[in-house]
């Protein structure tokens, strides 16, 4: 049996993929299971494992170039097969049917066949399968996003050229339509440093950056809280652990801990604006954004109310390294609920973070800082840090951001609290799921 | 030389007659009353009634005369009083000067020329305003010319006379009195290259004919807009000239078709169609066509003016593209 092997679509975000190696070559024996090649994403490097036995008949795709997804790379049969007419099919229009066919390689290990890949807005085990399927016709309509846009044929070819994300671009002509114009107003750059200028071909991962932040902050209406963080008894209770033997423990899981437990004392902050509903999620799903040589990748810590603080400092520790090395699988960067972006390490005091959508909130922390402070009549010295809390308004308001504020400060500035189980609605789902 | 369209169109059958025995002019008016258009005046006096062949109102008898003539080695010019009167003869066209030397193998050819006036003039009515060169266009083995200029009426015509093939020469009758500067020299110009005659950046307007000249006006007017258009003149309608073409759209990255004919199955749509699929990815609009009516051309002057394309309405098909 002909087996068509094309480049997966991993992500919602990815519209293409690097072949990074090919772990068989034409003419090897291929078991379904077996790894074929190596593919980057837009995030990761991931392997592309066999659905159909046979010979590797035919490779398509040299090592190192980018096609898109769903365009066939290579063609398993058996060795009599007639694969020509397989060959002569043109693949492109398969990009609109990116789950796995039966008779497509699997895009990993982990992922079910049968699934799509995680949308961001992963819906988890409480979710009632109505709101699934909302999910996945939300997806499919996000899915091709240029479809939509109007765009002449020769401003498309200079924007790829260019690697401008054409979802970014405001067109002038008739209609609105996307004209060369419009694509040369984006790349225009001052003369004076055009001889020492030079063009980096974006990254996927970085191509992937530019088009969620863009469609972040162009269309979401953001707000911004920030409130500052007495951290010394927080510092003085890591230490404290530490002693204990429990091993490192950075702050981030701190900061996590503090978050998981605001969010489950106001759930409405662990929400969705999807269009027509707020989507209230059942877990505590929190990401934490790695910055990579490439650009950013956020691992995220699922149902954050469900582990103990020592559980997620482990579990954060293993997602840090793997993301380090590029080897996470999208379902586990992919879905969070709420984001956390800490930049203290960079002696940053405080910034501002861009939403990923669909999540409503999230967290931006600056560096600890020791600073003097009034109490009283008297000036002490105390380390403080500064967060702001970026919000999507059209899901929450004002006063809602303020109160999960204050929770996440309390929680820090009284921290035996982090270590207290949390009694949250998402556990309670959780434990009827089971 | 500052002359007319029409003494071009003498000088280049002249020339073409005195150097070549086998070329003979045939039709009706022709000889005695100089043509129609007077564009053989002073032929008979010069090359004698055997070589200047007045017929009777018989289109389909004297094309197919000098079909067999051209297959027994002459080199036979016929004029059409118009091309209207060419549907007379579209069987002896179609059928057999077109299509001969495929059909004998390449042992026979018809090398000769098919002229006349063609498209609108003035209030001549619905019979004798026809734009038909997409008819002749559509026929394989023939080769479909339509000058602008004097200049370039003169060179084609030359090497029409020249062509192993046979030619369907088109002469908008309006142009037979324009003037332009014609070299002296003797010269011809290639079959199958089209004429920048405006070098622009914002859009490339395609013409041909009467209608180039009109797309020069527009473009002018244009360009006090700042609106820099180019301006090509097909000359040859068959075979066409894509490179000059695709080279122009390179450079604007938008078209306009200007024809006098009519839109449906016209010959802008055939352009329209090598620009989409040959280089598709140089556009930067839709192609925009301007052509003549859907109607029968009315009799009526101010219908007629509105059934035919006007420099205003280049003008805003340009704008419309932009």
């Amino acid at each position: 049996m002909i087996t068509r092997v094309v480049m997966p679509k991993l992500t919602d975000t990815m519209e293409e993929g690097v072949v990074v190696a090919w772990k068989k070559h034409e003419g090897d024996a291929v078991d379904s299971g077996d790894i074929l090649a190596e593919i980057e994403t837009d995030k990761a490097v991931l392997d592309l494992e066999s659905f159909g036995s046979g010979v590797l008949r035919k490779v398509l795709v040299p090592e190192g170039e980018t096609v898109k997804a769903g365009k066939l790379i290579a063609v398993i049969g058996e060795q009599d097969d007639d694969i020509e007419a397989t060959l002569a099919e043109t693949s492109e229009d398969k990009t609109a049917a990116p789950e796995p066919q039966k008779d497509s390689a699997a895009p990993s290990p982990k992922q079910k066949p049968s699934q799509p890949s995680p949308a961001p807005s992963t819906p988890t085990k409480g979710e009632k399968s109505g709101s699934a399927k909302t999910e996945t016709q939300a997806t499919k309509a996000e899915r091709s996003p240029e479809s939509k846009i109007k765009v002449s044929p020769r401003a498309k070819v200079l924007a790829k050229e260019k690697g401008i994300d054409l979802s970014t671009i405001k067109g002038s002509g008739p209609e609105g339509r996307i004209v060369e114009a419009d694509i040369q107003g984006q790349v225009k750059t001052p003369k004076v440093l055009e001889g020492e200028a030079q063009d980096i071909p974006l990254s996927q991962m970085r191509k992937a950056i530019a088009r969620v932040t863009t469609s972040s902050k162009a269309p979401v209406p953001h707000f911004y809280l920030t409130t500052e963080v007495a951290m010394d008894q927080a510092e003085r209770l890591r230490k404290q652990m530490e002693e204990l033997g429990n091993g490192p423990l950075s702050l981030t899981v701190l900061f996590v801990r503090a978050a998981a437990l605001a969010l489950a004392r106001h759930p409405e902050m662990n929400v969705s604006f999807m269009g027509e509903a707020l989507r209230r999620h059942a877990t505590i799903d929190i990401g934490i954004a790695v910055a990579l040589e490439e650009g950013l990748i956020t691992p995220v810590i699922r149902d954050c109310a469900g582990k103990n603080i020592l559980q997620v400092a482990e579990e954060i520790r293993d997602l840090f390294v793997r993301a380090k090395s590029q080897q996470l699988t999208p379902e586990e960067y992919a879905g969070a609920t709420f984001s956390i972006s800490n930049l203290g390490m960079y002696e940053v005091d405080n910034f501002i973070a861009v939403l990923m959508p669909p999540q409503a909130a999230s967290l931006a922390i600056g560096a600890v800082n020791i600073v003097p402070v009034a109490r009283g009549r008297a000036i002490k010295l105390s380390r403080r840090m500064k967060v702001t809390l970026s919000c999507d308004h059209r899901a929450l308001d004002g006063a809602q951001g303020a109160r999960f504020l204050q929770s996440f400060k309390r929680a820090l500035e009284k921290p035996l609290e982090l270590f207290l189980p949390l009694k949250t609605r998402s556990k309670r789902d959780h434990e009827i799921d089971q | 030389m500052l002359i007319s369209y029409r003494e071009a169109l003498n000088q280049a059958m002249r020339e073409e007659m005195q150097r070549d025995s086998r070329v003979f002019l045939i039709g009706e008016e022709v000889g005695y009353y100089q043509g129609a258009f007077k564009v053989s005046k002073g032929f008979v006096e010069e090359f004698g009634v055997e070589r200047v062949l007045d017929t009777p109102i018989t289109e389909a008898g004297f094309t197919g005369l000098a079909v067999g003539a051209a297959m027994a080695g002459l080199r036979p010019i016929v004029e059409l009083m118009t091309f209207n009167f060419g549907i007379l003869a579209l069987d002896q066209i179609v059928n057999n000067a077109a299509k001969v030397r495929y059909m004998s193998g390449g042992q026979l050819s018809a090398p000769m020329v098919i002229r006349g006036p063609g498209s609108a003039a003035h209030q001549l009515a619905a019979q004798h305003s026809q734009s038909l060169e997409a008819w002749f266009c559509h026929v394989p083995g023939l080769k479909v010319i339509a000058p602008a200029t004097p200049s370039d009426a003169k060179g084609l015509l030359k090497s029409a006379i020249r062509d192993e093939n046979p030619v369907i020469f088109i002469e908008a009758q309006l142009l037979y009195g324009t003037k332009g500067e014609v070299p002296d020299h003797d010269y011809s110009l290639p079959i199958g290259k089209a004429a920048v005659t405006r070098t622009g950046s914002d859009v490339t307007i395609v013409a041909y004919s009467k209608m180039a000249l009109l797309a020069l006006e527009a473009a002018e007017a244009l360009s006090k807009e700042g609106i820099n258009a180019e301006v090509i003149d097909l000359r040859t309608l068959k075979p066409l000239d894509t490179d000059t073409l695709l080279e122009s759209v390179k450079k604007t990255g938008r078209v306009v078709i200007v024809e006098e004919g009519w839109e449906f199955c016209g010959l802008g749509a055939q352009i329209a169609e090598t620009i989409y699929s040959k280089g598709f990815d140089l556009l930067d609009g839709p192609i925009v066509r301007v052509a003549g009516e859907e109607v029968p051309m009315p009799y009526t002057r101010p219908l007629e003016d509105l059934a035919i394309p006007d420099a205003a309405r280049v003008i805003s098909a340009v704008k419309k593209n932009l």
